[in-house]
């Protein structure tokens, strides 16, 4: 319950803070410090606190359903994801924002809060982007999470990080997969004692 | 009253300033990112088809995590039998 009053105090925090109602919203790249989603021991660590999170869920099986537990595994990876971007991105920011969201109203029993949003949405300029531009634009900022009344070019950037951090995810998540599965045999014949070591590195060599 | 007019027209003047050149930047870099694009080494990609594809291709990422999700949930309700599959769940998981 403490994390989860933290967490509240670092979006009150935010806010107060105007990070999402700032007008100059492109950082310089130089000062900006980057989670990179590429290197092994981001994934590393992912997948041992991926770990962790699932090994919480298997202690308080709910219900045996499979729905509510397909639930709870997505938002335990997309939860670990968020917090390994340690705040620094939107995206990030909003997947642990909605989970808290939810999670409060679930236990306070009432109707979900409405969130404010900015009083005075940020339009895409309308001189500069065609209509069909426009409305690409607006599709991307449905698809990446906390994005929808943001500036184009922060746009872009919060999508460039959130498909690097998905493409983790999903290594990470397929190692583990198939290290309960039981892994394929390995061209090179290893035994099962290196499987641990799959589960660190990337599928696919990092460019 | 028109102070508040003018602050916020100041205030979008700050963000108008982000040159067309920071835009095809990032666009080029998201451009590198997608598989789709980048194996087809074609070096003039539209901005509308980078945003295209770049939605196409978030979808795909989601879909892909839904589905690992999916095989997780299933494998570790599985784990009655005393098979070694269940022993390495439950020495990992449990």
């Amino acid at each position: 319950m403490a994390s989860l009053i933290s967490y509240l105090k670092f979006e009150e925090e935010s806010k107060r803070k105007k990070l999402w109602k700032t007008g100059y919203e492109l950082r310089d790249p130089n000062s900006r410090s980057e989670t990179s989603w590429r290197s092994e021991s981001e994934q590393r660590i992912y997948s041992t606190k991926l770990v962790d999170a699932l090994r919480l869920v298997r202690r308080n099986p709910s219900t045996a359903d499979k729905v509510s537990s397909f639930r709870e595994i997505r938002e335990a990876a997309d939860r670990v994801l968020a917090v390994a971007a340690k705040g620094r991105t939107r995206w990030s920011r909003a997947i642990l924002a909605s989970q808290l969201r939810l999670r409060l109203a679930n236990n306070m029993k009432h109707k979900r809060a409405k969130v404010t949003g900015c009083s005075r949405p940020k339009r895409l300029e309308k001189k500069r982007f065609s209509p069909t531009l426009q409305r690409k634009a607006g599709l991307l900022s449905r698809l990446v999470p906390g994005c929808r009344k943001v500036s184009f070019p922060n746009l872009l950037e919060e999508a460039t990080d959130y498909i690097a951090a998905l493409e983790m995810q999903v290594r990470a998540m397929t190692a583990l997969t198939e290290l309960v599965t039981g892994p394929p045999v390995d061209r090179l014949g290893s035994t099962s004692n290196s499987v641990h070591c799959r589960l660190c590195l990337p599928r696919s060599p990092p460019s | 009253m028109s102070s508040r007019r003018s602050r916020s027209r100041q205030q979008s003047g700050v963000s108008s300033n982000i040159t067309d050149e920071q835009i095809t930047d990032l666009v080029s870099k998201l451009q590198q990112l997608i598989p789709e694009i980048r194996n087809r080494r074609s070096n003039k990609v539209s901005a509308s088809k980078v945003l295209q594809e770049t939605c196409n291709y978030i979808r795909s990422l989601h879909r892909e995590v839904d589905d690992l999700s999916d095989r997780l949930s299933d494998l570790l309700a599985t784990t009655d039998t005393d098979s070694a599959q269940a022993a390495i769940i439950r020495s990992l998981l449990m």
